[in-house]
This record gives C-alpha cells, sequence and structure tokens, in this order.
C-alpha cells in the first residue's frame, strides 16, 4: 500500500500521509478549519466523518475568496 | 473499504457534504436542492427579479460568479455573463479561460472587456499610479464597468456572486467601526437610480463552502487559484474571524448577517433616505458622479499615462498592513 497522497491548495502542495483516520481528523491535523475548505477524495466530495485511508488520493480545496 | 459515513438527511443515502449550520448531512441531489431552495428563496423575498428580465452576471471564473450562473440557469432564468480582463498577470489569464469554458460548454453568451486594451491600463500599474491598494482601483473599474455594459446592453439586472461569507465579512468590518453610511446600504438588492443598473446577490444565504460544493457536485471547473493581490486583506482577515466562531457554533454567520438583514437594516431606513444626492453626468463618458469628471475617467487618465507595471512588482507590497 501507498502512503495517502493529500493535495494542498494556495499555495499548491503535496504532502503523503500515512494510516487510516477521519476527513475531520486530517484537517484538524493540519491545523484547517472546517469551515473554509472541502475535501474530495478520489475526485468525490466527503463529509467529515468520511474514512480516508492509504491509496486515496485526497484534495483538501480552500473555499476562501479574498477580493471584492 | 467505505466505512458507513454518514447519512443524507433526505433519502438516508450516503452523504458527500456535512452542513453543521443546517445541523445535517446531504447527498449530491439533496445537497444542490438545498442550495436551489436557499437561492429561490433570496430571489422571492428580496424580490431580486423574475422570470423573463434580462439579467447580466458578473463572472470572473472564479466559484461564486460560475455557481450563480449556473444556479439561475438551472432554475430558468436568462442570463449572460461578463468578464472583465484585469490585467492581473497569470491570475486574469486563468480566469478568463475558466469563464469561456464555462460559457461555451453551456451555449452562454459571455460579453468581454479588457481594461489594457480598451483604457490602457491594468490593475497594478494602476495600483502603482494612484499609489493605493490595488482593490481599490480594481473595485472602481470593476463597478464602472459593470454599470456601464448594463445599461448599454439594455439589461434589467446585474447580479454578483458576493455570498453569505462576503456580506458577512463587509458587516463584521463595517460594525467593528460603526460605519453607519455603509450598514444602511448593505443590502442584497441595490435598487437602479439615475444611470446605476439594478445590483443583486442571489447567493446571501450560501456560505463559500457551500457555493465550491455546489461546483464541484455540479463538474464545474472554476480557478481555485487565489488572486494575487488579496493577500493580507482586511476581508480575509474577518472571514478568518467569523469562521473560527463559526466552528464552534454554527449557523453564526448565517445569523450574523441574515437578522442584520431582518432586524437592523429597517431600523437605518431613514440613515439611506439622506445622502441620495443628485447627480449630473461626467463630462468625458456620460456616466453618472458628482463631479465633473467621474473618477473612472480619472483613473483611466492617470493609470493610463504611467508606464505598464507588471504584477510582480505590486505582489506583497500591500500585504503586511
Ligand atoms: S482581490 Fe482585489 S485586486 Fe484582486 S480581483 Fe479582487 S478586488 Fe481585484
Ligand atoms: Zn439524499
Ligand atoms: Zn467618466
Amino acid at each position: 500500500m501507498n502512503p495517502m497522497k493529500v493535495l494542498l491548495r494556495n499555495p499548491r502542495r503535496e504532502l503523503e500521509v500515512s494510516g487510516h483516520r477521519r476527513v475531520n481528523s486530517l484537517l484538524d491535523e493540519l491545523a484547517l478549519n472546517r469551515e473554509s475548505h472541502l475535501v474530495i477524495r478520489n475526485g468525490t466530495l466527503v463529509p467529515g466523518d468520511a474514512d480516508i485511508a492509504d491509496d486515496d488520493t485526497v484534495e483538501i480545496r480552500p473555499v476562501i475568496s479574498g477580493g471584492s | 473499504m467505505v466505512a458507513s459515513g454518514s447519512k443524507c438527511r433526505v433519502c438516508r443515502g450516503p452523504a458527500i457534504i456535512d452542513l453543521p449550520r443546517h445541523n445535517a448531512n446531504f447527498c449530491a441531489e439533496h445537497f444542490l436542492e438545498l442550495c436551489r431552495r436557499q437561492v429561490t428563496k433570496a430571489i422571492e423575498h428580496f424580490a431580486m427579479f423574475e422570470p423573463g428580465d434580462r439579467i447580466l452576471v458578473a463572472v470572473s471564473g472564479g466559484k461564486d460568479s460560475l455557481a450563480v450562473w449556473d444556479l439561475l440557469i438551472d432554475l430558468g432564468y436568462q442570463a449572460d455573463g461578463l468578464y472583465i480582463g484585469l490585467g492581473i498577470g497569470d491570475y486574469s489569464e486563468a480566469s478568463a479561460v475558466y469563464a469561456r469554458e464555462f460559457a461555451t460548454a453551456r451555449g452562454l453568451r459571455l460579453v468581454e472587456v479588457s481594461l489594457r486594451e480598451e483604457y490602457g491600463y491594468d490593475i497594478p500599474t494602476a495600483s502603482r499610479a494612484t499609489r493605493r491598494v490595488p482593490s481599490s482601483s480594481c473595485g472602481l473599474s470593476k463597478r464602472h464597468l459593470i454599470d456601464k455594459a448594463a445599461i448599454d446592453g439594455g439589461y434589467d439586472v446585474v447580479v454578483t456572486g458576493h455570498n453569505l461569507d462576503d456580506e458577512a465579512a463587509v458587516l463584521f468590518g463595517n460594525k467593528l467601526r460603526w460605519e453607519i453610511e455603509y450598514l444602511a446600504r448593505q443590502l442584497p438588492v441595490l435598487p437602479a437610480r439615475d444611470g446605476f443598473p439594478r445590483k443583486v446577490k442571489p447567493l446571501v444565504r450560501l456560505t463559500e463552502r457551500e457555493t465550491a460544493a455546489w461546483c464541484v457536485v455540479r463538474g464545474i471547473d472554476y480557478l481555485v487559484e487565489e488572486c494575487p493581490m488579496a493577500a493580507g486583506n482586511k476581508h480575509l482577515a474577518y472571514k478568518a474571524a467569523l469562521n473560527a466562531i463559526e466552528a464552534d457554533s454554527p449557523g453564526s454567520k448565517a445569523s450574523f448577517y441574515l437578522n442584520f438583514i431582518e432586524r437592523m437594516a429597517p431600523l437605518l431606513a431613514a440613515e439611506r433616505a439622506v445622502g441620495v444626492e443628485s447627480v449630473g453626468t461626467c463630462r468625458e463618458c456620460g456616466a453618472p458622479t458628482t463631479g465633473e469628471v467621474c473618477a473612472f475617467c480619472r483613473l483611466v487618465e492617470k493609470a493610463g499615462a504611467h508606464e505598464r507595471v507588471p504584477v510582480e512588482l505590486v505582489v506583497g507590497r500591500w500585504g503586511k498592513r
């Protein structure tokens, strides 16, 4: 099994995370607010209590826009 | 291996999103239903427009403007898009591609205006020439060109993609300073007057997380990267503060903003009546203005005369304020 790939944006960067956990735990570990991010697992949106594990590709997409 | 996970409040099918402020989870189909309902509620409650009205959507290529355009078409309204090329380096180039691809794929009409080609400046240059934050000349340019496109094109109403978080953040800033005049005018509908078109914000009942999720579920590609000139602005700091509260107490943002509109805005009606000065027209462009030449034409003159400034030289300069 390969570690989970976690893609972060703004700026774009990639992390590798091993082991199974819930989406919300991953956000907490990365100190990211749930209200300002969406989590997309293998191309599909998932809720905070979804499980993510090795071999998954997870995008954590910020949703906050800054302009006027 | 997919563990059971949460279920949709409506159909008990697998959920794709949790919405703490509704204390519920939703599947894709019922999440979209909820968004349609919230937008319909905003449109009807504030009498924003009616079927058959000609709508112009200000489109940036980001999630909110594409979501609102998509929602309006989905709800059966007729709406064209307006894209303004701001000349903010790669950010503007990429955002234009998203706007065009969205329109082309759906057979929608996208009107385009380029600041550099048509007015001889761009936002980085304007920021340098005026020595002000980029967003100040950017906002001025966008407002003027949106108004002009709406009036010239004979549209009944202009739609912008401002969402609940945007409005709550502006409200927060105005309240921190008790800007009564701004507070009095912070409504989801700005009526038409003296050469200004009617402007409305159908997404005020949806959070940014919800408008982004609408795009993901609907398969809309949008520019996720932020405008490089936004970094460090107060708007973002206010949003972060509100989201910290929201995380502890879901629903706070919605009640902060929506209760302001329901309970406080009516008390400020007297304040709104004041200060509707009679306006003349700009000597250069004919737009409504209180001076002889409007602020936009003054900006065109100043920024157009300045040598071109690349975006890299302006980014970060205002970040620490
Ligand atoms: S962040 Fe400021 S400069 Fe960038 S597009 Fe928005 S208003 Fe314009
Ligand atoms: Zn459902
Ligand atoms: Zn003018």
